[in-house]
């Protein structure tokens, strides 16, 4: 029993790891916002380098979302 | 809305259980699992080939576009733009491989939206194999291309001298982790996101008729964002293939 307790405490500490992805996706977009309204001429040739940066911001959190997936029901 | 009926599959009493919609059953004979056997995973990989091929095959190629048309025409536009951007010279050649794999995880992703379907994509193994592809593919080329300077894309220019031995572990451990990362993101994208549908339509059924309908429209709005991430994951895995094949292209960072 004090497994299944260790374990559930586990995963939502693994699932803190998202608070961290939420802040870098959130900084990625609003800085790119704010480029794009400064220049918005140069916003659309970015597009790319944005999505890459949210797929890089978001991996790391989702690293610790798998852990969390495997602690519960691996 | 039909997402609903999942949820409380088999089972009434018991709490629900977001995993039971990754289980890989055979399709045609009970028993352990074999190299040949013919699993639902497979059906909708299948499936999934079989729309992208019809989608560019039965596509008419009108001057005026009709719907099939603009779609696929919009689907080939993006990785078209995509290569160009990325790859510059060698774009042509490489843009078959990207068109495969961006449509083929496109279709798997947006076909296991639909309720009581598969998705290919939830399963590490086989994103691990596409990402494998890539890395093993992209190392190859970068070594045919460049020959041993290829090893230069783990020593940056201007870097100070004392720092490049840690910057140079650095790389290294970066170039070793992109299959993993690659294949990670796109299958835990599509785990999380199927996984948190299930559990929100559990709690549909858990308020009953009387509160389950706040849920009902979370979920309405998370469908929407599921799209939204399947074709996401899809541009980012293509992105980012393109990214490793322009590393073996030019070793020049």
């Amino acid at each position: 029993m004090e497994l299944d307790a260790a374990k559930a405490i586990g995963a939502g500490i693994a699932a803190i790891a998202l608070g961290g992805a939420g802040v870098g996706i959130g900084h990625i977009f609003g800085n790119y916002l704010a480029g794009a309204l400064r220049n918005p001429a140069a916003a659309a040739g970015q597009r790319g380098t944005l999505f890459l940066g949210f797929a890089f911001a978001e991996a790391t959190g989702l690293i610790g979302f798998a852990v969390a997936m495997l602690i519960l029901f691996g | 809305m039909a997402t609903t009926e999942t949820a409380g599959e088999g089972h009434e009493e018991k709490v629900i259980d977001p995993i039971h919609q990754f289980v890989i059953t055979p399709l045609f004979h009970d028993g352990p699992l074999g190299l040949f056997t013919f699993t639902n995973s497979a059906l909708w990989a299948v499936i999934a080939v079989l729309c992208a091929a019809a989608l560019f095959l039965l596509a008419p190629t009108n001057l005026v576009p009709t719907r099939l048309q603009s779609i696929a025409e919009s689907i080939y536009e993006v990785v078209d733009n995509m290569t160009h951007e990325i790859l510059h010279e060698n774009a042509r050649r490489y843009f078959p491989f990207v068109l495969t794999l961006f449509v083929f995880i496109l279709f798997a992703n947006v076909l296991g939206l639909i309720p009581y379907s598969f998705t290919v994509t939830s399963h590490i193994i086989i994103t691990l194999a596409l990402a494998l592809t890539v890395f093993i593919g992209a190392t190859i080329i970068g070594f045919i291309r460049n020959g041993p300077g290829y090893l230069k894309l783990f020593v940056p220019s201007g870097v100070p001298v004392f720092l490049l031995p840690l910057v140079v572990v650095i790389e290294i451990v970066s170039y070793f982790i992109r299959p993993m990362s690659l294949s990670i993101r796109l299958f835990a994208n599509m785990m999380a996101g199927h996984m948190m549908l299930k559990v929100m339509a559990g709690f549909v059924v858990m308020l009953g008729v009387t509160a389950g309908w706040l849920p009902l429209f979370a979920m309405v709005g998370l469908t929407g964002l599921e799209l939204l991430v399947a074709v996401l994951q899809a541009y980012v895995f293509a992105l980012l293939t393109c990214m490793y094949l322009s590393d073996a292209m030019q070793v020049d960072h």
